[in-house]
């Protein structure tokens, strides 16, 4: 087989140099808030120029597959998440870390990630070609029920109900729907020219999740207490990748998600973290855990956005598709070297393409091994007091976001919203239904407008949007989804109430 | 391998060097003082984008500068080129990209902050003609085929493309006047989503750059070419659809090149012209953008500003009486 002769190659040289440290710069990358994985390669693109196509290839693999998982470093430690893709780590690691489960929970987020990402490599390798021709089958009105999907899980994502999870969601809808028509191109909702663009989805994640955080940190400074501190504890590695292998069904469920959230042009990391994190609760025997530090949420969470980064470049190789945002931008640096995406990459250039699968396979494990060791190292970052801290993450949070586009706009509006969340979340809504908001509007707007655009070419919309085995498959998901949460919901209502009443006949 | 290692090693220690090389540089021209910046209006990995990093790759020999290329993608262009003529410095270190019929119909059809008369062009390096395609299985084999089918049926043939007011679909507007049949045009948010509709079924066919369609050739059907002579390089088989008796002119070809916001000073734009074009012309340029089916075409200043204007002319006519929606 092609990918064991190939396999030294990888392991050769300056191959093994790039490997390992894009790996470690990779992790690091990933865990300041602003480097996304998609800023992270195309910062990188211009440093393969110089390099032969098969080093510059693994240089780009390597630190898209180690930024998605160095994102949850931020996430677990100081509640914001380093890039879209982790945003469902948070809602279960930082309270794991609050409650002094920092290091358990970094080490099922590399373990998993680790253990998702290899799965989704294996998928890219084996699986390449029935799967590419799958992901072309994903038209306007499949990509629209991806987003309907993803927006039924709004309603569950660490508001303080329901109803407050969709005010925020619709609110995010609304931010996204600032700046231009994606398809017609006429401006809206644009007051000043700061708005021109519309709100980029990093400003907002930065501004969302990490202003009131650091305005949280300097309240406390300022009231003389030492807030929220909490230690590492020292916990034994193997400890925690026993526990995190015994959970094979939330692991499979992860990375399966992930996976074929990967294979969906368009959708991406974000999503794929996300629904998982969704399905793993709605499966679990215990969902009143989620949110309050339960393990399963972070394992779900990071093994499939990392199963997602192999199963996105599955009809990016074939078919010269990106299935996420941040194969896209690697498909650049694919073109730029002379490689063109097709049957023929791998016939042509078997040797490229099967050293570069070598090594995205061989990153996902040293991932884990690096992301573990800098696991234990993380405790320095937790002693830090809190008003450096705070100073530290508004640098990071200002820096990263200019560093985006360049624009002091996206400053602005990073300060505005983030600030805005401070006071909102007082009241309890939570960040992440607004960033879902804002990363699921496009996509279904985008979808919808073609949708119709192409729907009266064929038989109208209705027949258009709800027929076809895709479709049926997506709205029937959508169903189990929002009727689950409402019999769950129930349930556990009902649960207390009895607990209430059995208290209140004790006494 | 020790050899490779010490290249890398020494291309790494070779960016204070050249920085300092070019700081001492200064004294002889003050003029680049700091590596170019190029502005693209859409996403990195884009035929755009990519074109744009391969020809300005021997920037640093011909300057004495590298370029940066810096992404503002959004609304199909329109985004980073308001910020052009909003915000862009006038001193000749911040220059973009352009795409012509885009950014020229965008200003005719839309409350734009831009048009050709606040840009000042500075090199042109690539001609990028509309292919008509359809997938490998489509029921169209031929030209003809399409267009009986879209008589019979009209409003029913969809043609993806890459936007509102791209090229793709300027030639779908031309071909539809041209073979007076009603065609559904479905703009997406770039080539690659247009090329990934047709492949996929979602659309019967799709106008979509040369170049993408070249890469692709063995997955579509390429019928016929929107220009006014064949592309004798790479598609020398493709019929134009002028020789087809479907009256189309090259207002479709995309015209891709470096501009600059008015405002910078005329020596400097002369200077810079002279250099983007030893840069276009340059081996590496050329071979990479050969690879990739990326038909180059060189132009200075002042045939690009020529071209600017026939294309304002010939864009004016096209959309006279049509609604902006």
């Amino acid at each position: 087989m092609e990918l064991l002769t190939y396999l030294p190659e990888v392991f050769s040289g300056v191959n093994l140099v790039i490997l390992i440290l894009g790996t470690v710069v990779g992790l690091l990358l990933g865990a300041m808030p602003g480097v996304s994985p998609t800023m992270a390669v195309a910062l990188l693109i211009p440093f393969t120029f110089q390099m032969d196509a098969t080093s510059g290839l693994i240089l780009l693999g390597v630190i898209y597959a180690s930024t998605v998982a160095g994102g949850a470093v931020s996430a677990i430690l100081v509640n914001i998440p380093g890039a879209p893709a982790n945003i469902a780590t948070i809602l279960d690691g930082h309270p794991m870390a609050k409650s002094g489960r920092a290091t358990e929970a970094l080490h099922y987020c590399f373990i998993s990630s680790g253990i998702g990402g290899v799965l989704g490599v294996l998928v890219l390798i084996f699986f390449t070609p029935p799967l590419a021709e799958l992901a072309l089958r994903f038209g306007p009105s499949e990509l629209f029920w991806v987003a309907i999907l993803g927006v039924t899980v709004i309603g569950s994502l660490g508001s303080a109900s329901v109803l407050k999870g969709l005010i925020a969601g619709a609110f995010g809808i609304w931010i996204s729907l600032i700046g231009f028509n994606p398809i017609l191109g006429t401006e809206r909702f644009v007051f000043t020219s700061h708005l021109q663009g519309g709100v980029s989805i990093v400003p907002a994640l930065i501004g969302l999740f990490a202003i009131p955080q650091v305005l949280y940190m300097v309240e406390s400074a300022w009231r003389g207490q030492s807030g929220e501190e909490f230690r590492m504890e020292s916990r034994s590695i193997w400890r925690s990748v026993r526990y995190n292998l015994s959970r094979v069904r939330t692991l499979t469920l992860g990375s399966v998600v992930g996976a074929i959230v990967g294979l969906i042009p368009g959708a991406g990391g974000q999503i794929a973290g996300l629904l998982a994190y969704d399905q793993s609760k709605k499966f679990s025997k215990n969902p009143e855990n989620y949110g309050k530090g339960e393990a399963d949420g972070v394992i779900s969470s990071e093994s499939a956005n990392n199963a997602m980064v192999g199963s996105s470049l599955v009809p990016m190789l074939s078919l010269g598709i990106p299935g996420s945002p941040t194969a896209a931008v690697l498909l650049g640096g694919l073109l730029i070297q002379g490689l063109f995406p097709g049957p023929d990459l791998f016939s042509q250039h078997g040797q490229v393409v099967w050293t570069f699968l070598g090594a995205l396979l061989a990153a996902q494990i040293l991932l884990m091994v690096f992301g573990l060791y800098i696991s234990s190292l993380s405790r320095y970052v937790i002693r830090i007091p809190r008003q450096y801290m705070a100073g530290a993450v508004a640098v990071l949070a200002i820096f990263g976001t200019y560093s985006v586009q360049h624009s002091y706009s996206d400053v602005l509006v990073m300060l505005v919203l983030g600030t805005g969340m401070y006071f909102a979340m007082r009241y309890g809504f939570g960040p992440g239904p607004v960033v879902l908001g804002i990363i699921l509007g496009p996509i279904a707007e985008e979808n919808l407008l073609q949708g119709l655009i192409i729907a009266p070419a064929l038989d109208g919309p209705v027949p258009y949007f709800f027929t076809g085995t895709i479709n049926i498959v997506l709205i029937s998901l959508c169903l189990v989804s929002v009727g689950y949460s409402i019999y769950s919901e129930l349930k556990i209502r009902s649960r207390r109430r009895a607990a209430q009443s059995a208290e209140a006949s004790g006494k | 391998m020790i050899n490779l290692m010490k290249r890398y090693l020494m291309g790494l220690l070779a960016v204070p060097v050249v920085f300092g090389l070019s700081a001492l540089g200064a004294v002889q021209a003050d003029f680049p003082q700091r590596p170019l910046t190029v502005m693209i209006p859409y996403t990195a990995g884009g035929a755009s984008d990519f074109q744009a990093r391969i020809v300005t790759i021997p920037a640093e020999d011909v300057l004495g500068q590298p370029v940066a290329i810096i992404n503002r993608p959004g609304a199909g262009g329109q985004v980073g080129w308001n910020q052009v003529v909003q915000s862009f410095g006038t001193d000749g270190h911040e220059l973009a990209g352009y795409n012509v019929p885009h950014f020229i119909a965008q200003s005719i059809m839309h409350d734009t902050h831009y048009n050709k008369d606040n840009l000042e062009p500075i090199a042109n390096w690539g001609a990028d003609p509309a292919v008509l395609i359809v997938s490998r299985d489509s029921q169209f084999d031929t030209l003809e085929d399409l267009v009986e089918y879209a008589k019979a049926n009209p409003g029913r043939v969809t043609v993806s493309g890459a936007g509102q007011f791209v090229g793709h679909h300027i030639a779908t507007l031309q071909l539809e006047r041209a073979a007076g049949i009603e065609l559904r045009y479905v703009p997406t948010s770039g080539g690659v989503d247009a090329m990934r509709f047709v492949q996929g079924g979602q659309s019967m066919a799709g106008f979509n750059n040369l170049s993408d369609a070249y890469r692709a050739r063995d997955r579509l059907k390429i019928l016929a070419i929107a220009d006014v002579q064949r592309d004798e390089e790479f598609l020398p088989d493709v019929p134009t659809l002028k020789e087809r008796g479907f009256d189309v002119d090259d207002s479709s070809v995309n015209f891709r090149g470096v501009m600059a916001p008015k405002g910078v000073p005329e020596d400097r734009l002369e200077m810079l012209s002279e250099a983007f074009v030893k840069m276009f012309n340059d081996d590496r340029s050329k071979r990479r953008m050969s690879a990739g089916g990326s038909p180059l075409r060189v132009m200075n200043r002042a045939e690009t500003r020529e071209m600017w204007e026939r294309q304002q002319v010939a864009l004016e006519e096209l959309f006279e009486g049509m609604e902006a929606n």
